[in-house]
């Protein structure tokens, strides 16, 4: 389970989380909605362990094991995954030996075997072609000259290979048209079971048609302000966010 | 007993008054009348200082203010040597061919015998070219007959350890005749436990629709000087490809002048820079487009650690005959620590109306972004920053085709790397 409490957080000494509360039990999918600005990202980057994004206050804890004090691959080998809302470009590191890499580095974090690069392939090539990803994708460097959908795959891809068990979307949905983001959908649902959590953080309700939530949250001017069923998401849809409580 | 110690350029001089009767081909008139013009460029010259404007970013004082011997000619030696890159090697020990650690192909023409090179030894106006004709003792004469590919040859110049600080000068001299190709993989390596001053000079003479590759693995010992030029001309329809590696030395030059003099011609020099600790290394090229419809790419990566320094100036001339001229250049430089430092000049002058010339420059650190995104994929720090920085020289690499070459050059990469973390 992935339990926030009190957590506060500066960006450039701005205060941008004043006071998340939030858990995540186990074998659950929760959405986080907000207007831009409230905070959605910062979270995300909080609990992946970005530089620059300062913890003042609060806790995080997955499966009660402290997140916050620990470095972001430490935090991976745990099964925490981040799936970027802008993918970074790595120009020179070619995709395959990338995604082999982490793979690995995950494997040896959890204790099992590394894959040698045939056995890496094979299971690259499977888990690309439910994606209906080009094979050429492993050749190329990481996310250079992808278009917007091929780079959200990308990040698909690399959720399927790393099987988290907490995955964090931030805004995955963004830029992306109805077929790309049914493939992204299917990513995540792929890994839904009694083992798996995510917290799927986005603007519009468009996505959590094919990520259908246990939890939606309304995250605005760095709070939750409310919490739902997943009808939640559609009264917001119809209604917008509204001003935010007072606290 | 008191003996008078020459430093700088006094230093080569007097030894080159002590030695010009005993030198290489002393008793040749050509040669000793080029040597004697040579000392006097030199003695009129000297050591370049800051104040001439292509050495403003080099201070060559460390060299200047040191005292420099012959290296004394070991009989019974128990030199080690690298282990070769390709089936023909020819080793040169400080300076002089060692024939019997040596094997070249046969239908190259290797001459140490200073009475085959008559009238081809040019005399370059620089002082470091000066230097070299003045006191070179020996090098390679690789003549390629037209429509020869005479394969692949690695030359290795390593030094011997000494006490005493040593100077050599190898002069080199490649001639490609109509068609032909070569490649050569040039090794330089010496203990880290001796100061010495290597200073070669290449000439190379590529032919019509000739290919000469020409890598360089610069890995001197860590007290080493290497002041380095190479001056190159390309005929048409011929290419010139160099790669450098500068890793090694404590202070090095890299100095390259290509003259692409035929329509058609090319010439590419790739290199990259990786240094740590005190370093300096200096790559300068000057790109001579002199005759239409020629191409010239250019891609220098340097990546800095510790206090080391890098230096890339870069001219191309694109002479007012040289139309359709298509010239690329592009430095890059990765500095890793605080105290590191890069100084870039590239410089365009161009005389004709109808080219493409282009010239990029960039200096940063790491990606945090790109860090960031590594290690949230689980990757380590240390493993992400090794893989964005093999990722930065990546560029400058993948352009070599020779498989041979392009291990070589990765491994020493990997190793220079290595030995920063």
């Amino acid at each position: 389970m992935l339990r926030i409490q009190g957590l506060t957080a500066t960006v450039d000494g701005k205060e941008i989380l004043k006071g998340i509360d939030l858990e995540v039990p186990t074998g659950e999918v929760h959405a986080i909605m907000g207007p831009n600005g409230s905070g959605k990202s910062t979270l995300s980057y909080v609990l992946a362990g970005r530089d620059g994004y300062e913890v003042t206050g609060g806790t995080a804890t997955f499966n009660g094991v402290d997140l916050l004090g620990k470095q972001p691959e430490e935090r991976a080998a745990m099964g925490v995954f981040l799936a970027f809302q802008y993918p970074v470009e790595l120009p020179g590191v070619g995709n395959a030996n990338f995604l082999r890499t982490a793979l690995n580095a995950v494997r040896r974090g959890r204790g099992e075997s590394e894959l040698d690069a045939m056995q890496f392939l094979k299971l690259a090539r499977a888990r690309m072609k439910e994606l209906s990803m080009p094979e050429d994708m492993l050749k190329r460097g990481v996310n250079v000259g992808f278009s917007g959908g091929e780079k959200k795959r990308n990040e698909v891809l690399q959720m399927a290979l790393l099987a988290p068990k907490l995955a964090i979307l931030d805004e995955t949905d963004s830029g992306l048209d109805i077929d790309a983001l049914k493939v992204a959908a299917d990513g995540v649902n792929a890994l839904r079971g009694p083992e798996f959590s995510a917290l799927v953080i986005t603007h519009y309700q468009r996505l959590l048609n094919y990520i259908v939530p246990d939890r939606v949250h309304v995250l605005m001017a760095g709070r939750i302000q409310r919490s739902g069923g997943k009808e939640l998401a559609l009264e917001l849809e119809a209604s917008g966010y509204g001003a935010p409580q007072a606290a | 007993m008191s003996q008078v110690v020459h430093t700088g350029a006094e230093g080569f001089l007097h030894r080159y008054e002590g030695l010009k009767d005993r030198l290489p081909g002393a008793r040749l008139p050509w040669l000793a009348a080029l040597r004697a013009r040579a000392a006097e460029s030199f003695r009129a010259q000297g050591f370049p200082t800051r104040r001439v404007e292509a050495w403003h970013y080099t201070d060559l004082r460390p060299v200047t203010q040191a005292s420099f011997d012959e290296a004394l000619t070991a009989v019974e030696d128990d030199l080690v040597l690298p282990a070769a890159h390709t089936a023909n090697r020819v080793v040169f020990v400080d300076g002089r061919l060692r024939s019997d650690l040596s094997s070249w192909p046969t239908m190259a023409t290797v001459a140490s015998q200073i009475g085959r090179i008559e009238g081809r030894v040019a005399l370059p106006d620089e002082p470091m070219a000066a230097l070299n004709t003045m006191l070179f003792e020996d090098g390679m004469l690789l003549n390629i007959p037209a429509g020869t590919d005479a394969g692949v040859l690695e030359i290795l110049s390593i030094a011997s350890e000494s006490v005493r600080p040593t100077a050599f000068h190898l002069r080199h001299i490649v001639r490609l005749h109509e068609g032909a190709r070569l490649t050569v993989l040039e090794v330089n390596q010496g203990p880290d436990g001796t100061r010495y001053l290597h200073n070669p000079v290449w000439q190379v003479e590529v032919g019509e629709g000739a290919t000469f590759t020409h890598a360089r693995l610069q890995q001197e010992g860590a007290l080493a000087f290497q002041l380095g030029s190479i001056y190159a001309t390309v005929a048409a329809g011929g290419t010139y490809d160099n790669f450098t590696l500068n890793a090694g030395g404590r202070l090095v030059r890299n100095e390259i002048h290509a003259t692409l003099t035929g329509t058609g011609a090319a010439c590419h020099m790739n290199g990259a820079q990786l240094l740590g600790g005190g370093q300096h290394a200096d790559t300068t090229t000057f790109l001579d487009h002199a005759a239409p419809g020629c191409a010239s790419r250019q891609t220098y990566k340097t990546v800095l650690t510790g206090k080391s320094r890098g230096v890339f100036q870069g001219k191309i001339l694109v002479r007012q005959a040289a139309q359709q001229t298509d010239g690329y250049q592009m430095n890059q430089a990765l500095l890793l620590s605080p105290d590191a430092e890069m100084d870039s000049k590239p410089q365009l002058e161009i005389y004709a109306d109808d080219v493409k010339c282009s010239h990029g420059a960039t200096v940063g650190e790491l990606d945090a972004d790109q860090l960031f995104y590594l290690r949230a994929r689980g990757i380590d720090e240390a493993t992400a920053r090794s893989m964005l920085v093999r990722a930065f020289l990546q560029e400058a690499v993948e352009g070599i085709a020779d498989e041979a070459l392009r291990g070589a050059l990765e491994a020493a990469v990997e190793g220079w790397w290595e030995r920063q973390a």
